[in-house]
Protein backbone atom coordinates (compact mmCIF):
# COMPACT_ATOMS: atom_id res chain seq x y z
CA UNK A 1 0.00 0.00 0.00
CA UNK A 2 1.44 3.41 -0.90
CA UNK A 3 2.10 5.68 2.08
CA UNK A 4 -0.65 8.14 2.99
CA UNK A 5 1.95 10.82 3.58
CA UNK A 6 5.25 10.92 1.83
CA UNK A 7 7.89 13.47 2.77
CA UNK A 8 10.85 13.73 0.41
CA UNK A 9 13.95 15.82 0.96
CA UNK A 10 12.21 18.50 2.98
CA UNK A 11 14.35 21.26 4.44
CA UNK A 12 13.39 24.50 6.10
CA UNK A 13 15.37 27.63 6.77
CA UNK A 14 13.43 30.45 8.41
CA UNK A 15 13.86 34.04 7.28
CA UNK A 16 16.21 34.54 10.22
CA UNK A 17 18.56 32.08 8.50
CA UNK A 18 17.95 29.43 11.13
CA UNK A 19 17.78 25.95 9.69
CA UNK A 20 14.95 24.21 11.48
CA UNK A 21 14.82 21.10 9.28
CA UNK A 22 17.93 19.61 7.73
CA UNK A 23 16.73 16.98 5.27
CA UNK A 24 13.70 15.00 6.18
CA UNK A 25 12.47 11.87 4.41
CA UNK A 26 9.56 10.07 5.95
CA UNK A 27 6.64 7.88 4.94
CA UNK A 28 3.54 7.54 7.05
CA UNK A 29 1.39 4.48 6.50
CA UNK A 30 -2.35 4.63 6.14
CA UNK A 31 -4.17 4.00 9.37
CA UNK A 32 -1.20 4.10 11.70
CA UNK A 33 -0.52 6.22 14.74
CA UNK A 34 2.83 7.86 14.33
CA UNK A 35 4.50 9.65 17.20
CA UNK A 36 7.11 12.29 16.58
CA UNK A 37 9.34 12.67 19.60
CA UNK A 38 11.94 15.31 20.16
CA UNK A 39 13.15 17.94 22.57
CA UNK A 40 12.04 21.59 22.42
CA UNK A 41 13.04 23.23 19.19
CA UNK A 42 13.71 19.95 17.40
CA UNK A 43 11.54 20.92 14.43
CA UNK A 44 8.39 18.91 15.12
CA UNK A 45 5.99 21.82 14.71
CA UNK A 46 7.89 23.08 11.70
CA UNK A 47 7.50 19.72 9.96
CA UNK A 48 3.79 19.50 10.76
CA UNK A 49 3.19 23.08 9.67
CA UNK A 50 4.87 22.41 6.35
CA UNK A 51 2.63 19.42 5.69
CA UNK A 52 -0.47 21.40 6.64
CA UNK A 53 0.39 24.43 4.50
CA UNK A 54 1.14 26.91 7.27
CA UNK A 55 4.87 27.08 6.62
CA UNK A 56 6.51 26.90 3.20
CA UNK A 57 9.30 24.35 2.86
CA UNK A 58 12.63 25.63 1.56
CA UNK A 59 13.07 22.46 -0.50
CA UNK A 60 11.52 19.07 -0.99
CA UNK A 61 8.06 17.71 -1.64
CA UNK A 62 5.23 16.31 0.43
CA UNK A 63 2.27 14.34 -0.83
CA UNK A 64 -0.90 13.39 1.01
CA UNK A 65 -2.56 10.33 -0.46
CA UNK A 66 -0.72 11.03 -3.67
CA UNK A 67 -1.70 14.71 -3.86
CA UNK A 68 1.12 17.23 -3.77
CA UNK A 69 0.55 19.67 -0.92
CA UNK A 70 1.50 22.65 -3.10
CA UNK A 71 0.27 21.83 -6.60
CA UNK A 72 -2.84 20.02 -5.48
CA UNK A 73 -3.35 21.81 -2.17
CA UNK A 74 -7.13 21.68 -2.26
CA UNK A 75 -7.26 17.90 -2.43
CA UNK A 76 -4.39 17.48 0.03
CA UNK A 77 -5.70 19.92 2.61
CA UNK A 78 -9.28 18.73 2.54
CA UNK A 79 -8.14 15.36 3.89
CA UNK A 80 -6.03 16.82 6.67
CA UNK A 81 -7.11 18.06 10.09
CA UNK A 82 -4.75 19.89 12.42
CA UNK A 83 -4.81 20.57 16.13
CA UNK A 84 -2.00 23.06 16.55
CA UNK A 85 0.26 23.36 19.54
CA UNK A 86 -0.93 26.83 20.50
CA UNK A 87 -4.44 27.33 21.80
CA UNK A 88 -5.75 29.99 19.47
CA UNK A 89 -9.48 30.39 19.26
CA UNK A 90 -12.04 33.01 18.40
CA UNK A 91 -12.89 34.08 21.92
CA UNK A 92 -16.23 35.68 21.05
CA UNK A 93 -17.61 32.86 18.96
CA UNK A 94 -19.75 30.06 20.36
CA UNK A 95 -18.53 26.48 20.28
CA UNK A 96 -21.17 25.54 17.73
CA UNK A 97 -20.40 28.48 15.44
CA UNK A 98 -16.67 27.94 15.44
CA UNK A 99 -16.89 24.21 14.74
CA UNK A 100 -19.43 24.78 11.95
CA UNK A 101 -17.16 27.50 10.57
CA UNK A 102 -14.27 25.05 10.32
CA UNK A 103 -16.38 22.51 8.49
CA UNK A 104 -17.43 25.12 5.94
CA UNK A 105 -13.91 26.45 5.56
CA UNK A 106 -12.74 22.99 4.59
CA UNK A 107 -15.33 22.90 1.86
CA UNK A 108 -17.94 20.62 3.34
CA UNK A 109 -21.67 21.21 3.32
CA UNK A 110 -23.28 21.85 6.73
CA UNK A 111 -24.14 18.73 8.69
CA UNK A 112 -25.63 19.58 12.09
CA UNK A 113 -26.09 15.92 12.99
CA UNK A 114 -22.42 15.23 12.49
CA UNK A 115 -21.33 18.30 14.47
CA UNK A 116 -23.69 17.35 17.27
CA UNK A 117 -22.22 13.84 17.45
CA UNK A 118 -18.71 15.24 17.40
CA UNK A 119 -19.45 17.61 20.26
CA UNK A 120 -21.03 14.78 22.18
CA UNK A 121 -17.96 12.59 21.71
CA UNK A 122 -15.82 15.38 23.06
CA UNK A 123 -18.19 16.11 25.98
CA UNK A 124 -18.84 19.59 24.63
CA UNK A 125 -22.49 19.28 23.76
CA UNK A 126 -23.74 21.14 26.82
CA UNK A 127 -21.32 23.96 25.96
CA UNK A 128 -22.44 24.31 22.37
CA UNK A 129 -23.89 27.77 22.91
CA UNK A 130 -21.17 29.04 25.21
CA UNK A 131 -18.69 31.56 23.99
CA UNK A 132 -15.22 30.10 23.80
CA UNK A 133 -13.75 32.65 26.17
CA UNK A 134 -15.95 31.27 28.94
CA UNK A 135 -14.43 27.78 28.63
CA UNK A 136 -11.55 26.28 30.59
CA UNK A 137 -8.23 25.54 28.92
CA UNK A 138 -8.97 21.83 28.61
CA UNK A 139 -12.35 22.55 27.04
CA UNK A 140 -10.72 24.96 24.60
CA UNK A 141 -8.34 22.22 23.56
CA UNK A 142 -11.30 19.95 22.95
CA UNK A 143 -12.88 22.68 20.84
CA UNK A 144 -9.70 22.78 18.78
CA UNK A 145 -9.96 19.02 18.31
CA UNK A 146 -13.60 19.34 17.29
CA UNK A 147 -12.62 21.99 14.75
CA UNK A 148 -9.92 19.73 13.34
CA UNK A 149 -12.36 16.83 13.02
CA UNK A 150 -15.28 18.89 11.76
CA UNK A 151 -14.61 18.10 8.11
CA UNK A 152 -14.09 14.36 8.69
CA UNK A 153 -10.39 14.28 7.76
CA UNK A 154 -8.58 11.07 6.90
CA UNK A 155 -5.36 12.34 8.39
CA UNK A 156 -5.15 14.05 11.75
CA UNK A 157 -2.19 15.96 13.12
CA UNK A 158 -2.06 16.49 16.85
CA UNK A 159 0.75 18.84 17.84
CA UNK A 160 1.25 18.14 21.53
CA UNK A 161 -2.38 17.42 22.22
CA UNK A 162 -1.86 16.67 25.87
CA UNK A 163 0.37 19.55 26.91
CA UNK A 164 -1.21 21.11 29.98
CA UNK A 165 -4.06 18.65 30.05
CA UNK A 166 -5.13 16.76 33.17
CA UNK A 167 -4.96 12.99 33.52
CA UNK A 168 -8.62 12.43 32.85
CA UNK A 169 -8.71 14.49 29.69
CA UNK A 170 -5.54 12.80 28.54
CA UNK A 171 -7.26 9.43 28.92
CA UNK A 172 -10.25 10.75 26.96
CA UNK A 173 -7.95 11.98 24.27
CA UNK A 174 -6.21 8.65 23.97
CA UNK A 175 -9.55 6.90 23.70
CA UNK A 176 -10.61 9.35 21.03
CA UNK A 177 -7.43 8.73 19.08
CA UNK A 178 -7.91 4.97 19.29
CA UNK A 179 -11.51 5.34 18.14
CA UNK A 180 -10.39 7.41 15.18
CA UNK A 181 -7.79 4.86 14.26
CA UNK A 182 -10.43 2.18 14.25
CA UNK A 183 -12.30 4.27 11.70
CA UNK A 184 -9.21 4.27 9.54
CA UNK A 185 -7.92 7.74 10.33
CA UNK A 186 -4.15 8.14 10.20
CA UNK A 187 -2.82 10.03 13.20
CA UNK A 188 0.45 11.85 13.56
CA UNK A 189 1.14 13.28 16.98
CA UNK A 190 3.99 15.01 18.68
CA UNK A 191 4.54 14.79 22.35
CA UNK A 192 6.99 15.34 25.12
CA UNK A 193 5.41 12.60 27.20
CA UNK A 194 7.19 9.45 26.29
CA UNK A 195 4.68 7.24 27.98
CA UNK A 196 2.14 8.70 25.61
CA UNK A 197 4.10 7.56 22.57
CA UNK A 198 4.74 4.27 24.27
CA UNK A 199 1.09 3.71 24.95
CA UNK A 200 -0.39 5.08 21.75
CA UNK A 201 1.92 4.87 18.81
CA UNK A 202 2.52 2.13 16.28
CA UNK A 203 5.67 3.76 15.05
CA UNK A 204 7.96 6.32 16.52
CA UNK A 205 10.19 8.90 14.92
CA UNK A 206 12.82 10.72 16.92
CA UNK A 207 13.79 14.15 15.68
CA UNK A 208 16.53 16.32 17.09
CA UNK A 209 17.97 19.60 15.81
CA UNK A 210 16.13 19.28 12.52
CA UNK A 211 17.27 15.75 11.75
CA UNK A 212 15.10 12.69 11.86
CA UNK A 213 17.41 10.37 13.74
CA UNK A 214 15.37 7.22 13.75
CA UNK A 215 12.04 5.83 12.63
CA UNK A 216 11.09 2.51 14.04
CA UNK A 217 8.20 0.30 14.86
CA UNK A 218 7.64 0.83 18.57
CA UNK A 219 8.13 -2.81 19.54
CA UNK A 220 11.25 -3.21 17.43
CA UNK A 221 12.60 -0.06 18.95
CA UNK A 222 12.03 -1.28 22.43
CA UNK A 223 13.54 -4.62 21.57
CA UNK A 224 16.52 -3.23 19.82
CA UNK A 225 17.39 -0.48 22.16
CA UNK A 226 15.66 -1.49 25.31
CA UNK A 227 18.08 -2.74 27.93
CA UNK A 228 16.97 -5.02 30.66
CA UNK A 229 18.81 -5.17 33.90
CA UNK A 230 18.73 -7.69 36.69
CA UNK A 231 20.09 -6.38 39.95
CA UNK A 232 20.99 -8.95 42.60
CA UNK A 233 21.40 -7.64 46.14
CA UNK A 234 24.03 -9.80 47.82
CA UNK A 235 24.15 -10.98 51.43
CA UNK A 236 27.86 -10.33 51.67
CA UNK A 237 29.64 -7.87 49.37
CA UNK A 238 32.06 -9.14 46.75
CA UNK A 239 35.49 -7.58 46.19
CA UNK A 240 35.58 -8.58 42.53
CA UNK A 241 33.62 -10.67 40.10
CA UNK A 242 34.72 -14.32 40.27
CA UNK A 243 36.31 -15.69 37.11
CA UNK A 244 33.66 -18.37 36.85
CA UNK A 245 31.11 -15.65 36.07
CA UNK A 246 32.95 -13.96 33.20
CA UNK A 247 30.53 -15.49 30.72
CA UNK A 248 27.84 -13.05 31.83
CA UNK A 249 27.93 -9.25 31.42
CA UNK A 250 28.12 -8.46 35.08
CA UNK A 251 29.03 -5.38 37.05
CA UNK A 252 29.55 -4.78 40.72
CA UNK A 253 27.76 -1.80 42.19
CA UNK A 254 27.05 -0.30 45.59
CA UNK A 255 30.51 -1.24 46.94
CA UNK A 256 30.11 -4.86 46.03
CA UNK A 257 26.62 -5.23 47.46
CA UNK A 258 24.88 -5.33 44.09
CA UNK A 259 25.61 -7.55 41.16
CA UNK A 260 24.09 -6.08 38.00
CA UNK A 261 23.42 -8.20 34.96
CA UNK A 262 22.60 -6.24 31.81
CA UNK A 263 20.83 -7.85 28.88
CA UNK A 264 21.22 -5.79 25.75
CA UNK A 265 18.75 -7.52 23.54
CA UNK A 266 16.18 -10.21 23.64
CA UNK A 267 18.45 -13.05 22.64
CA UNK A 268 20.56 -15.34 24.78
CA UNK A 269 19.22 -14.58 28.18
CA UNK A 270 20.21 -17.28 30.56
CA UNK A 271 19.22 -16.20 34.00
CA UNK A 272 18.65 -19.61 35.46
CA UNK A 273 22.20 -20.68 34.54
CA UNK A 274 23.53 -17.56 36.20
CA UNK A 275 21.53 -18.20 39.34
CA UNK A 276 22.67 -21.83 39.39
CA UNK A 277 26.30 -20.82 39.07
CA UNK A 278 25.92 -18.23 41.84
CA UNK A 279 24.45 -20.91 44.02
CA UNK A 280 27.39 -23.21 43.29
CA UNK A 281 29.75 -20.41 44.28
CA UNK A 282 27.77 -19.96 47.52
CA UNK A 283 26.97 -16.36 46.73
CA UNK A 284 23.79 -15.71 48.66
CA UNK A 285 21.16 -13.45 47.11
CA UNK A 286 19.14 -11.33 49.51
CA UNK A 287 16.80 -9.75 47.00
CA UNK A 288 16.50 -9.07 43.32
CA UNK A 289 15.13 -6.39 41.05
CA UNK A 290 14.56 -6.10 37.34
CA UNK A 291 14.42 -2.99 35.25
CA UNK A 292 13.40 -2.60 31.65
CA UNK A 293 14.41 0.60 29.94
CA UNK A 294 11.49 2.67 28.71
CA UNK A 295 11.28 4.80 25.64
CA UNK A 296 12.29 7.63 27.89
CA UNK A 297 15.70 6.08 28.52
CA UNK A 298 16.05 5.21 24.86
CA UNK A 299 15.13 8.71 23.90
CA UNK A 300 17.51 10.38 26.32
CA UNK A 301 20.26 8.07 25.15
CA UNK A 302 19.63 8.90 21.52
CA UNK A 303 19.41 12.59 21.98
CA UNK A 304 22.49 12.87 24.19
CA UNK A 305 24.67 10.30 22.44
CA UNK A 306 24.43 11.73 18.98
CA UNK A 307 24.75 15.40 19.66
CA UNK B 1 -14.18 6.95 5.62
CA UNK B 2 -16.07 8.68 2.91
CA UNK B 3 -13.90 10.90 0.82
CA UNK B 4 -15.21 14.42 0.60
CA UNK B 5 -16.54 15.55 -2.71
CA UNK B 6 -13.45 17.47 -3.69
CA UNK B 7 -13.51 21.09 -4.47
CA UNK B 8 -11.38 21.51 -7.52
CA UNK B 9 -12.87 24.73 -8.73
CA UNK B 10 -14.41 26.97 -6.09
CA UNK B 11 -14.77 26.37 -2.37
CA UNK B 12 -18.14 28.03 -1.93
CA UNK B 13 -18.71 26.59 1.54
CA UNK B 14 -15.37 28.03 2.61
CA UNK B 15 -16.07 31.48 1.19
CA UNK B 16 -19.51 31.50 2.74
CA UNK B 17 -18.10 30.45 6.13
CA UNK B 18 -15.64 33.35 6.19
CA UNK B 19 -18.22 35.81 4.89
CA UNK B 20 -20.75 34.78 7.52
CA UNK B 21 -18.09 34.94 10.22
CA UNK B 22 -17.22 38.50 9.25
CA UNK B 23 -20.83 39.62 9.10
CA UNK B 24 -21.48 37.99 12.49
CA UNK B 25 -18.53 39.93 13.87
CA UNK B 26 -20.13 43.17 12.69
CA UNK B 27 -23.50 42.23 14.15
CA UNK B 28 -21.84 41.48 17.50
CA UNK B 29 -20.43 44.97 17.50
CA UNK B 30 -23.47 46.55 15.92
CA UNK B 31 -23.12 49.76 17.87
CA UNK B 32 -19.53 50.22 16.84
CA UNK B 33 -20.15 49.07 13.29
CA UNK B 34 -23.17 51.12 12.38
CA UNK B 35 -24.40 53.48 15.06
CA UNK B 36 -21.12 55.26 15.65
CA UNK B 37 -20.53 56.24 12.00
CA UNK B 38 -24.17 57.30 11.65
CA UNK B 39 -23.88 59.60 14.66
CA UNK B 40 -20.55 60.98 13.49
CA UNK B 41 -21.93 61.70 10.05
CA UNK B 42 -25.04 63.31 11.47
CA UNK B 43 -22.79 65.58 13.51
CA UNK B 44 -20.85 66.58 10.41
CA UNK B 45 -24.15 67.22 8.79
CA UNK B 46 -25.46 69.38 11.61
CA UNK B 47 -22.24 71.39 11.92
CA UNK B 48 -21.24 71.79 8.27
CA UNK B 49 -24.58 71.38 6.62
CA UNK B 50 -27.03 73.17 8.84
CA UNK B 51 -24.95 75.59 10.92
CA UNK B 52 -22.32 76.78 8.48
CA UNK B 53 -23.91 75.70 5.25
CA UNK B 54 -27.00 77.84 5.66
CA UNK B 55 -24.75 80.87 5.18
CA UNK B 56 -23.17 79.50 2.03
CA UNK B 57 -24.36 79.31 -1.53
CA UNK B 58 -23.03 76.72 -3.91
CA UNK B 59 -22.29 77.06 -7.56
CA UNK B 60 -24.56 74.43 -8.97
CA UNK B 61 -27.79 75.55 -7.43
CA UNK B 62 -27.84 72.71 -4.92
CA UNK B 63 -28.18 73.65 -1.27
CA UNK B 64 -24.96 73.25 0.69
CA UNK B 65 -26.56 70.66 2.95
CA UNK B 66 -27.46 68.47 0.00
CA UNK B 67 -24.11 69.20 -1.65
CA UNK B 68 -22.06 67.59 1.12
CA UNK B 69 -24.13 64.38 1.34
CA UNK B 70 -22.14 62.45 -1.32
CA UNK B 71 -18.88 63.56 0.30
CA UNK B 72 -20.07 62.40 3.72
CA UNK B 73 -21.07 59.03 2.36
CA UNK B 74 -17.72 58.67 0.61
CA UNK B 75 -15.83 59.62 3.77
CA UNK B 76 -17.71 56.95 5.71
CA UNK B 77 -17.22 54.46 2.91
CA UNK B 78 -13.46 55.01 2.87
CA UNK B 79 -12.93 54.67 6.58
CA UNK B 80 -15.36 51.80 7.09
CA UNK B 81 -14.07 49.75 4.18
CA UNK B 82 -10.52 50.26 5.31
CA UNK B 83 -11.08 49.48 8.95
CA UNK B 84 -13.39 46.52 8.38
CA UNK B 85 -11.21 44.77 5.87
CA UNK B 86 -7.93 45.51 7.61
CA UNK B 87 -9.22 44.41 10.99
CA UNK B 88 -10.86 41.32 9.52
CA UNK B 89 -7.60 39.85 8.25
CA UNK B 90 -5.33 41.37 10.90
CA UNK B 91 -7.21 39.94 13.86
CA UNK B 92 -6.67 36.24 12.99
CA UNK B 93 -3.00 37.03 12.51
CA UNK B 94 -2.97 38.62 15.94
CA UNK B 95 -4.82 35.84 17.76
CA UNK B 96 -3.13 33.03 15.82
CA UNK B 97 -6.37 31.64 14.37
CA UNK B 98 -4.91 32.37 10.92
CA UNK B 99 -3.44 28.85 11.10
CA UNK B 100 -6.81 27.49 10.15
CA UNK B 101 -7.19 29.73 7.13
CA UNK B 102 -3.71 28.81 5.92
CA UNK B 103 -4.31 25.09 6.35
CA UNK B 104 -7.74 25.12 4.70
CA UNK B 105 -8.44 24.23 1.07
CA UNK B 106 -9.25 27.82 0.16
CA UNK B 107 -7.39 29.70 -2.53
CA UNK B 108 -6.05 33.19 -1.98
CA UNK B 109 -8.64 34.52 -4.38
CA UNK B 110 -11.38 32.94 -2.28
CA UNK B 111 -9.93 34.44 0.89
CA UNK B 112 -9.95 37.88 -0.72
CA UNK B 113 -13.46 37.45 -2.07
CA UNK B 114 -14.77 36.45 1.34
CA UNK B 115 -13.07 39.14 3.43
CA UNK B 116 -13.43 41.92 0.90
CA UNK B 117 -16.98 40.86 0.09
CA UNK B 118 -17.95 41.10 3.74
CA UNK B 119 -16.25 44.48 4.16
CA UNK B 120 -17.97 45.79 1.02
CA UNK B 121 -21.35 44.58 2.26
CA UNK B 122 -20.90 46.33 5.58
CA UNK B 123 -19.72 49.62 4.15
CA UNK B 124 -22.34 49.75 1.40
CA UNK B 125 -25.08 49.10 3.96
CA UNK B 126 -23.56 51.83 6.06
CA UNK B 127 -23.43 54.19 3.09
CA UNK B 128 -27.09 53.59 2.40
CA UNK B 129 -27.96 54.16 6.06
CA UNK B 130 -26.11 57.47 5.98
CA UNK B 131 -27.96 58.39 2.82
CA UNK B 132 -31.24 57.64 4.56
CA UNK B 133 -30.17 59.64 7.62
CA UNK B 134 -29.20 62.59 5.45
CA UNK B 135 -32.50 62.54 3.61
CA UNK B 136 -34.14 63.33 6.94
CA UNK B 137 -32.25 66.64 7.01
CA UNK B 138 -32.34 67.74 3.38
CA UNK B 139 -34.22 66.79 0.23
CA UNK B 140 -31.93 64.62 -1.88
CA UNK B 141 -32.30 63.78 -5.51
CA UNK B 142 -30.35 61.11 -7.30
CA UNK B 143 -30.17 61.75 -11.02
CA UNK B 144 -28.27 58.61 -11.96
CA UNK B 145 -29.11 55.92 -9.38
CA UNK B 146 -27.38 53.10 -11.28
CA UNK B 147 -24.17 55.09 -11.54
CA UNK B 148 -24.56 56.03 -7.92
CA UNK B 149 -24.63 52.33 -6.95
CA UNK B 150 -21.79 51.59 -9.34
CA UNK B 151 -19.54 54.27 -7.79
CA UNK B 152 -20.57 53.14 -4.33
CA UNK B 153 -19.71 49.51 -5.00
CA UNK B 154 -16.52 50.18 -6.84
CA UNK B 155 -15.22 52.54 -4.18
CA UNK B 156 -16.18 50.11 -1.43
CA UNK B 157 -14.38 47.30 -3.27
CA UNK B 158 -11.27 49.39 -3.85
CA UNK B 159 -10.97 50.57 -0.26
CA UNK B 160 -11.80 47.15 1.15
CA UNK B 161 -9.03 45.65 -0.96
CA UNK B 162 -6.75 48.42 0.21
CA UNK B 163 -7.78 47.71 3.81
CA UNK B 164 -7.08 44.03 3.30
CA UNK B 165 -3.58 44.91 2.13
CA UNK B 166 -3.06 47.11 5.19
CA UNK B 167 -4.27 44.29 7.42
CA UNK B 168 -1.73 41.90 5.94
CA UNK B 169 1.05 44.47 6.10
CA UNK B 170 0.26 45.58 9.65
CA UNK B 171 2.46 44.39 12.47
CA UNK B 172 0.44 46.01 15.22
CA UNK B 173 -2.91 47.64 15.88
CA UNK B 174 -1.36 51.09 15.49
CA UNK B 175 -0.56 50.24 11.87
CA UNK B 176 -4.26 49.69 11.22
CA UNK B 177 -4.93 53.31 12.20
CA UNK B 178 -1.86 54.72 10.54
CA UNK B 179 -2.91 55.00 6.89
CA UNK B 180 -6.56 55.93 7.49
CA UNK B 181 -5.59 58.68 9.91
CA UNK B 182 -2.53 60.01 8.15
CA UNK B 183 -3.52 59.67 4.54
CA UNK B 184 -7.17 59.03 3.88
CA UNK B 185 -8.83 61.49 6.24
CA UNK B 186 -6.69 64.50 5.17
CA UNK B 187 -7.03 63.64 1.50
CA UNK B 188 -10.79 63.37 1.90
CA UNK B 189 -11.08 66.73 3.63
CA UNK B 190 -8.89 68.29 0.94
CA UNK B 191 -10.63 66.30 -1.77
CA UNK B 192 -13.80 68.26 -2.03
CA UNK B 193 -16.00 66.41 0.42
CA UNK B 194 -17.25 69.69 1.88
CA UNK B 195 -16.69 72.09 -0.99
CA UNK B 196 -16.36 72.13 -4.72
CA UNK B 197 -12.75 72.49 -5.75
CA UNK B 198 -13.99 75.13 -8.17
CA UNK B 199 -14.30 77.37 -5.11
CA UNK B 200 -10.52 77.18 -4.62
CA UNK B 201 -7.98 79.65 -6.02
CA UNK B 202 -6.53 78.32 -9.32
CA UNK B 203 -3.19 77.23 -7.81
CA UNK B 204 -4.87 75.14 -5.13
CA UNK B 205 -7.30 73.80 -7.62
CA UNK B 206 -4.48 72.51 -9.82
CA UNK B 207 -2.80 71.04 -6.78
CA UNK B 208 -6.02 69.27 -5.76
CA UNK B 209 -6.06 67.39 -9.03
CA UNK B 210 -3.17 65.30 -7.71
CA UNK B 211 -5.46 64.10 -4.96
CA UNK B 212 -7.05 60.84 -6.09
CA UNK B 213 -9.94 61.26 -3.68
CA UNK B 214 -11.14 64.30 -5.67
CA UNK B 215 -12.06 62.06 -8.58
CA UNK B 216 -13.94 59.57 -6.45
CA UNK B 217 -16.02 62.21 -4.69
CA UNK B 218 -16.61 64.21 -7.85
CA UNK B 219 -17.90 61.21 -9.77
CA UNK B 220 -20.11 60.16 -6.93
CA UNK B 221 -21.54 63.64 -6.55
CA UNK B 222 -22.21 63.77 -10.27
CA UNK B 223 -24.41 60.67 -9.94
CA UNK B 224 -26.52 62.69 -7.48
CA UNK B 225 -26.71 66.16 -8.96
CA UNK B 226 -25.30 65.87 -12.46
CA UNK B 227 -22.61 68.45 -11.67
CA UNK B 228 -18.97 67.55 -11.15
CA UNK B 229 -15.59 69.13 -10.47
CA UNK B 230 -13.91 66.97 -13.08
CA UNK B 231 -15.40 65.10 -16.00
CA UNK B 232 -17.24 61.91 -15.13
CA UNK B 233 -15.22 59.89 -17.60
CA UNK B 234 -12.02 60.75 -15.76
CA UNK B 235 -13.65 59.95 -12.43
CA UNK B 236 -14.76 56.61 -13.69
CA UNK B 237 -11.36 55.86 -15.18
CA UNK B 238 -9.64 56.79 -11.93
CA UNK B 239 -12.02 54.68 -9.86
CA UNK B 240 -11.46 51.65 -12.06
CA UNK B 241 -7.73 52.38 -12.08
CA UNK B 242 -7.44 52.41 -8.28
CA UNK B 243 -9.41 49.22 -8.12
CA UNK B 244 -7.07 47.57 -10.60
CA UNK B 245 -3.99 48.75 -8.67
CA UNK B 246 -5.31 47.29 -5.42
CA UNK B 247 -6.22 44.05 -7.14
CA UNK B 248 -2.74 43.79 -8.59
CA UNK B 249 -1.15 44.52 -5.18
CA UNK B 250 -3.19 41.81 -3.51
CA UNK B 251 -2.28 39.25 -6.12
CA UNK B 252 1.38 40.20 -5.77
CA UNK B 253 1.15 39.76 -2.00
CA UNK B 254 -0.25 36.29 -2.38
CA UNK B 255 2.16 35.27 -5.08
CA UNK B 256 5.02 36.01 -2.74
CA UNK B 257 3.31 34.80 0.42
CA UNK B 258 4.22 38.20 1.86
CA UNK B 259 3.82 38.35 5.64
CA UNK B 260 1.35 35.50 5.84
CA UNK B 261 3.62 32.48 5.81
CA UNK B 262 7.10 31.76 7.04
N1 LIG C 1 9.00 31.75 12.58
C1 LIG C 1 10.21 31.34 12.95
N2 LIG C 1 11.30 32.08 12.67
C2 LIG C 1 12.53 31.67 13.03
N3 LIG C 1 12.80 30.54 13.68
C3 LIG C 1 11.75 29.75 14.01
C4 LIG C 1 10.42 30.10 13.65
N4 LIG C 1 9.59 29.14 14.09
C5 LIG C 1 10.38 28.22 14.69
N5 LIG C 1 11.68 28.59 14.63
C6 LIG C 1 12.83 27.82 15.17
O1 LIG C 1 12.86 26.56 14.55
C7 LIG C 1 13.22 25.57 15.49
C8 LIG C 1 12.19 24.46 15.50
O2 LIG C 1 11.00 24.95 16.02
P1 LIG C 1 9.72 24.04 16.19
O3 LIG C 1 8.61 24.90 16.67
O4 LIG C 1 9.51 23.29 14.94
O5 LIG C 1 10.19 23.05 17.34
P2 LIG C 1 9.36 21.93 18.09
O6 LIG C 1 10.09 20.66 17.86
O7 LIG C 1 7.95 21.97 17.72
O8 LIG C 1 9.56 22.37 19.60
P3 LIG C 1 8.55 22.29 20.84
O9 LIG C 1 8.67 20.92 21.38
O10 LIG C 1 9.10 23.30 21.77
O11 LIG C 1 7.20 22.62 20.35
C9 LIG C 1 13.37 26.27 16.83
O12 LIG C 1 14.74 26.48 17.08
C10 LIG C 1 12.67 27.57 16.64
O13 LIG C 1 13.27 28.58 17.39
MG1 LIG D 1 6.23 22.35 18.67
Amino acid sequence: MPPIISIRGVTKSYASGFQALKLVNLDIDKGEIFALLGPNGAGKTTLINIICGIVTASAGTVTADGCDIVDDYRAARSMIGLVPQELSTDAFETVWATVSFSRGLFGRAPNPTFIEGLLRDLSLLDKRNSRIMTLSGGMKRRVMIAKALSHEPQILFLDEPTAGVDVELRRDMWNLVRGLREKGVTIILTTHYIEEAEEMADRIGVINKGTLMLVENKHDLMKKLGKRQLTLHLQTPLQHIPDELRFWALELKAEGHDLVYTVDSADSVDISALLKRLNELSIVIKDLQTHQSSLEDIFVNLVTERT
Amino acid sequence: MNRPALIHSFNRHGVWAIYKFEIARALRTLVQSLVTPVITTSLYFVVFGAAIGSRLVTTSGVSYGAFIVPGLIMLALFTESLSNASFGIYFPKFTGTIYELLSAPVSYAEIVIAYVGAAVTKSVVLGLIILATASLFVPIKILHPLWMIAFLLMTACTFSLFGFIIGIWAKGFEHLQFIPMLVITPLTFLGGAFYSIDMLPPAWRAFSLFNPIVYLISGFRWSFYGAADVSVGISLGMTVGFFAICLWLVSWIFKTGYRLKN
